[in-house]
């Protein structure tokens, strides 16, 4: 091999490398102006949030200024918010009726899809395709007439009716039932020959197997139940049993509007879901994609 | 005697399969019985209820003055000639129209973007999965300041990209510019979920479909064309599908951001369903409104069965 050669190899080596480096920069560059475009509302808020001085915010809006944390900097809006709203009941109001609806709702839906994946019975296939057609009714078209139902039993301004109808999901059981199904049947043969009732093989065999879909089940109707509107705006009167998308919902629409402190307010509401969202990160996007893959 | 025992033995037997079968039974009811029950009253009987008090006068808080009557046709008919009901119908299906391709688009653009393997990757996927996380409302709230007329950011930047040319523009004041304005934030909102399951799509791909595609020479544009977009035919059907129903159901980021307006221009079917059921209490008409809009959805879902064939359909 010549001198001559190697140069050029060596030169072609080097414009492959550095045709790759530009590619990955560019790549890099794209993905970041990308990130840009979904952070710059969220980063807006959070940092709207710390400057006190209103008349700053609505100077800044215009500008770069914007996203850049100085000025007189503090949490004076946080102690606005909760000088003027029970923040922390809304807060707990959304936690508990967002926690109990998802957790009652895991033991049920669970429930009737390992009845209807491993047990035989008549009646198993009518129920299955039953479950399947409900699917298909969006909440929407059953609200008004809900309201009429629960404002006949008095159940108007109340956690449970912000919970009960929306514990058992035929989403969540069909999701449920697929796993289930995928089981191997052995198991619950071998459970039966020790003698292990149905109850038994679902708690100590089915349960411990199906982290995977419980798991999923839980951030997708966490993530739907968190941010419900229509129902609680109907359904809830006053500041008792409000959850945080309605009540920050009725500060906003509030005049004059304080922007600061609107930010403040909504900054809180983010926060507890963003920091579960990023502690649970790889389990959010697992489950997202598995609520599609088989569809 | 001997004979006896053994008959009543055997019977015995039978009987114990048939008892554990019977306790088969017994338990796969106790487990059905309470989720069928809540089912069938939370979601059963107000779907038939809605169907039922369509027909009706029905008001949410009855006078006993004036009975609910039976008017047939009547709200069916208002319906399909009111003006307010044809502006709602027609801003959802523009809404539809314009948000289901171009989120779906983007949507497959982003999960080919983060299915690079590249470090930090993990990280941009977070980051642009987190609006969803982040509550309509809220993001409803923001965006109704980035909007602000005249100074607002998204003002500002239009001028700076456009030289001065463009703008200012009265984004949620002017019919013209509101139904767009709500479609970007909703887009902005909610294209990480739909990424997300693209990528699982894209993962889902044999690799050993490119590798036959670059042993007969196809490029990457060709392979994209060629391989990505026939493989994630489902997926892509399954995004439009639910991504079209989502759109249907518009109403928070219109309630926190215009309340329907300016002039009804950003007005839709839920959001006339919430007026008129909750509002003025007029459940009958609401009714209406609301089976019309089930009938539009299972259209949807119907389409969606014919063009999944044979592959389970179900959303």
């Amino acid at each position: 091999m010549t001198s001559v050669d190697v140069a050029v190899k060596n030169s072609q080596r080097f414009s492959f490398k550095f045709s790759k480096n530009i590619s990955t920069t560019l790549n890099y560059l794209l993905l970041i102006v990308v990130a840009l475009f979904f952070l710059f509302p969220i980063v807006f808020m959070f940092v709207s949030s710390i400057k006190n001085n209103e008349t700053q915010i609505i100077r800044d809006m215009s500008s770069i200024s914007a996203f850049i944390p100085y000025g007189d900097l503090g949490l004076k809006n946080y102690f606005d918010v909760f000088k003027q709203m029970p923040f922390g009941r809304f807060m707990f109001n959304s936690v508990f009726i967002v926690g109990s609806t998802v957790l009652t709702g895991l033991v049920l839906n669970s429930m009737i899809a390992y009845a209807l994946a491993r047990l035989r019975f008549k009646g198993r296939g009518l129920i299955l395709s039953f479950i399947i057609a409900l699917i298909i009714i969006p909440t929407e078209v059953v609200v008004i007439p809900l309201l009429l139902m629960v404002n006949r039993i008095g159940w108007l301004d109340s956690y449970q009716v912000q919970i009960v109808p929306f514990i058992v999901d035929a989403f969540s059981i069909f999701l449920f039932y697929q796993f289930f199904i995928g089981l191997p049947k052995s198991l619950d043969e071998a459970a039966k020959i020790d003698g292990a009732n149905p109850f038994q093989v679902y708690w100590k065999i089915i349960v411990p197997l199906s982290k995977p879909v419980f798991a999923t089940v839980a951030i997708l109707q966490f993530l739907f139940r968190w941010g419900d509107f229509l129902w609680p705006l109907m359904v809830t009167r006053g500041y008792e049993y409000r959850p945080l998308p309605v009540a920050i919902q009725q500060f906003f629409s509030q005049d004059p509007k304080v922007w600061g402190d609107i930010f403040a307010f909504a900054s809180m509401v983010t926060i507890p879901s963003l920091i579960i969202f990023l502690l649970f990160q790889k389990w959010f996007l697992r489950s997202v994609a598995s609520s599609g893959i088989k569809g | 005697m001997i004979s006896e025992s053994a008959i009543s033995n055997t019977k015995s037997l039978k009987k114990n399969g048939s008892s554990l079968q019977k306790r088969e039974t017994f338990a796969a009811w106790s487990f059905c019985a309470l989720p069928l029950f809540f089912l069938l009253l939370f979601l059963l009987t107000p779907f038939i209820i809605a169907f039922v008090i369509s027909f009706t006068d029905q008001r949410l808080i009855s006078n006993p003055n004036l009975p609910t009557q039976f008017i047939a046709l009547r709200n069916f008919l208002r319906l399909f000639s009111s003006p307010s009901f044809h502006q709602a119908l027609l801003n959802t299906f523009v809404f539809a129209v314009v948000v289901v391709p171009l989120q779906t688009f983007l949507a497959l653009l982003l999960a080919v973007l983060v299915n690079q393997k590249l470090r930090f990757i993990n990280l941009f996927r977070t980051i642009y999965f987190s609006p969803v996380v982040t509550t309509m409302v809220v993001v409803s709230v923001i965006w109704y300041f980035l909007y602000n007329p005249g100074e607002g950011l998204i003002n500002q930047m239009i001028s700076f990209i456009s030289f001065g040319k463009l703008g200012p523009y009265n984004w949620l004041k002017d019919t013209a510019s509101a139904l767009p304005a709500i479609m970007i934030l909703s887009v902005w909102q909610g294209v990480g979920f739909q990424m997300v399951i693209y990528l699982a799509g894209l993962q889902g791909i044999p690799d050993e479909l490119y590798e036959a595609g670059r042993v007969d020479g196809a490029n990457s544009w060709q392979q994209f064309w060629q391989i990505t977009i026939p493989q994630l035919r489902n997926t892509t059907i399954f995004v439009i599908i639910s991504t079209t129903i989502l759109a249907f159901k518009l109403f928070t980021q219109v309630w926190v951001m215009t309340k329907g307006g300016p002039q009804g221009a950003t007005k839709t079917i839920i959001v006339l369903l919430y007026e008129e059921g909750f509002k003025m209490l007029r459940v009958g008409y609401a009714s209406a409104i609301g089976v019309l809009f089930f009938l539009i959805v299972l259209a949807v879902s119907l389409i969606q069965r014919v063009y999944l064939k044979e592959e389970r359909a179900v959303i």
